[in-house]
């Protein structure tokens, strides 16, 4: 679920009020409330943070966007707010397996073959995608999408594969793609991101 | 009669009661340019941001005169009218005088709202001036898309009884006859959220200040103000820089009328509030006072208490006093010391 509210133009107590509505009429799922003054952003985040909501706040040219996360929700894909690679957009996918899903590896490399396809001809590109754990076994030689994401890293998406991963499945020297990172970096990239998806 | 019960009077305005108020930045800045009139029989003027004029008559008489009207800060219009009536008598109880007449001042959408509501607005009004005492001699209308009402009261008081908002001295304490929150709760209004607290506040906002005030008479007051637009910390900052000295205010004396902590909490809070922090930049507060009260340190009053520094030695017994005249919520609330860096600290 995801709820986009125009507030602007509504005098206090109006942008409280319909935020409070639209958080009131969802279980779980993000709700986005636009507002044009400090006062109405400030009152908005008071009321999320009160009630223990997740809050992110962007601003743009005097107006702020301000993001409630209600519950547990993990965005899925189709959740997202439609933007055509908007450079606003701050999107990382982080991958920590080299299979797609629990269950049967097989099928889990095909999905992630699959997945690879698919986010190659999406609309909403990530800034970064950071390889963990096996993850790390789709950014050397003998991954099955190294096509991908070559192609990926050509269209401006930075590819970070985790050293320690590497080092532990000794793949160090057959990496393929994109760069070696650590635990720090990517602790700071996944912090300053507008959305993590993890896989 | 029907209809005037239907009617949201808080719909027809933008911001409602003292929050509709030009924050003190912008105010300063306007009044500074204009000249200063040089009467000595102007025994208060607007120099010292005190709450009434006062010109002296003769040595036993000195004349108060004050101006306060504001937008709709309830839905129902007698409450209304008698809210607007009790904060513009206010500001003559804030000098140490009595009111003796009283104008309207009226802005109506004639064309929008039926005449029963200014009816009820008018009679509201007149109730609370008459339970001051005073009578209502006139007044005047305008049409207007804004419905707001007020009073322009005439007071009297003896010259050597003048209470002005200045003459705070080191080691007073500082006692606040009313709880705070209503520029907060009036929010909460008009989102139809904490009936409780909105009805203690309608209590509170109708509440002349005329018992706190012939009580104090009685004792030592070194400076008296009340509470209104500005905001507790706006007032205490006039007051103490206009004495100057330095106020230590503790957040959690600080009277809060019902339901006030939690809609503050909640991000119901006025504009003003926000304005009068902004202007109040040099007052500090100690970390560990929470968000919302903070917030409601600064939210803006309609027809707030009086706030009164006075000697450490009377203070317990005035506080005993007001609380038999039927201010139950006066507390004492702070203290004043040495002028020292910035005029209000809260902690």
């Amino acid at each position: 679920m995801s709820t986009n509210i125009d507030a602007k133009g509504l005098a206090c107590p109006g942008p409280v009020i319909a935020t409070k509505k639209a958080l009131e009429s969802i279980e779980q799922g993000i709700v986005t409330i636009l507002v044009d003054n400090e006062v109405a952003k400030e009152n908005v985040v008071k009321f999320a943070t009160a009630h223990g909501y997740g809050v992110s706040i962007t601003k743009q040219a005097g107006d702020f966007t301000v993001r409630i996360t209600k519950g547990e929700a993990k965005e899925m894909q189709e959740e997202t707010v439609p933007s055509l690679h908007s450079s606003s957009e701050n999107i990382v996918y982080l991958i920590t397996q080299n299979t797609l899903g629990h269950g049967n590896a097989e099928l889990g490399t095909v999905l992630m073959k699959s997945f690879a396809y698919a986010l190659l001809e999406s609309t909403t590109m990530p800034k970064t995608i950071i390889f963990m754990n096996s993850g790390v076994l789709l950014t050397i030689k003998s991954s099955l999408v190294l096509e991908h994401l070559c192609k990926l890293a050509q269209g401006g998406v930075e590819i970070l594969s985790c050293g320690t991963c590497l080092d532990y499945f000794e793949v160090q020297n057959e990496l393929a793609i994109g760069g070696v990172t650590n635990m720090f970096t990517i602790v700071e990239v996944m912090g300053a991101a507008s959305k993590v998806i993890t896989l | 009669m029907k209809q005037v019960k239907n009617i949201k009077l808080t719909q027809f305005t933008k911001s409602c009661g003292c929050a509709a108020k030009i924050g003190p930045g912008a105010l300063t800045q306007v009044l500074c340019q204009l000249k200063k009139p040089n009467d000595p029989r102007l025994l208060v003027g607007i120099e010292t941001a005190d709450d009434a004029g006062i010109y002296q008559i003769n040595e036993t008489t000195a004349l108060i005169q004050t101006l306060d009207f504001f937008t709709p800060i309830v839905d129902d219009p007698y409450m209304f009218g008698q809210i607007a009536a009790a904060n513009s008598l206010s500001d003559v109880y804030a000098m140490g005088g009595k009111p003796l007449t009283a104008m309207n001042i009226v802005a109506f959408p004639i064309e929008f709202l039926p005449a029963e509501v200014l009816g009820e607005i008018l009679k509201g009004g007149q109730d609370k001036v008459i339970e001051a005492g005073a009578v209502i001699v006139g007044g005047h209308t305008i049409e207007d898309s804004e419905p707001k009402y007020g009073l322009s009261v005439t007071g009297i008081v003896h010259p050597d009884k003048i209470l002005k908002n200045t003459g705070a001295i080191p080691g007073d304490l500082l006692i606040i006859t009313k709880a705070i929150g209503t520029g907060v709760l009036s929010t909460a209004a008009k989102a139809d959220m904490f009936p409780e607290g909105v009805v203690a506040a309608m209590k509170s906002m109708a509440t002349l200040n005329r018992r706190a005030a012939e009580t104090a008479e009685k004792f030592t007051i070194h400076a008296c103000t009340d509470i209104t637009g500005f905001g507790l910390l706006g007032h205490a900052y006039e007051m103490a820089a206009g004495s100057g000295v330095r106020m230590r205010l503790q957040a959690t004396a600080i009277p809060l009328l019902t339901d006030a902590a939690e809609a503050a909490h909640i991000g119901l809070v006025p504009a003003g509030a926000y304005r009068n922090r902004e202007y109040l930049k040099t007052i500090t507060m100690d970390s560990t006072v929470p968000g919302n009260i903070q917030d409601l340190c600064f939210d803006p009053q309609t027809s707030g208490g009086l706030l009164l520094s006075v000697p450490v030695d009377i203070a317990k017994e005035l506080l005993m006093a007001l609380k038999q005249a039927g201010c139950t919520e006066a507390a004492i609330i702070g203290e004043v010391v040495e002028r020292g860096e910035g005029n209000i600290h809260v902690y």
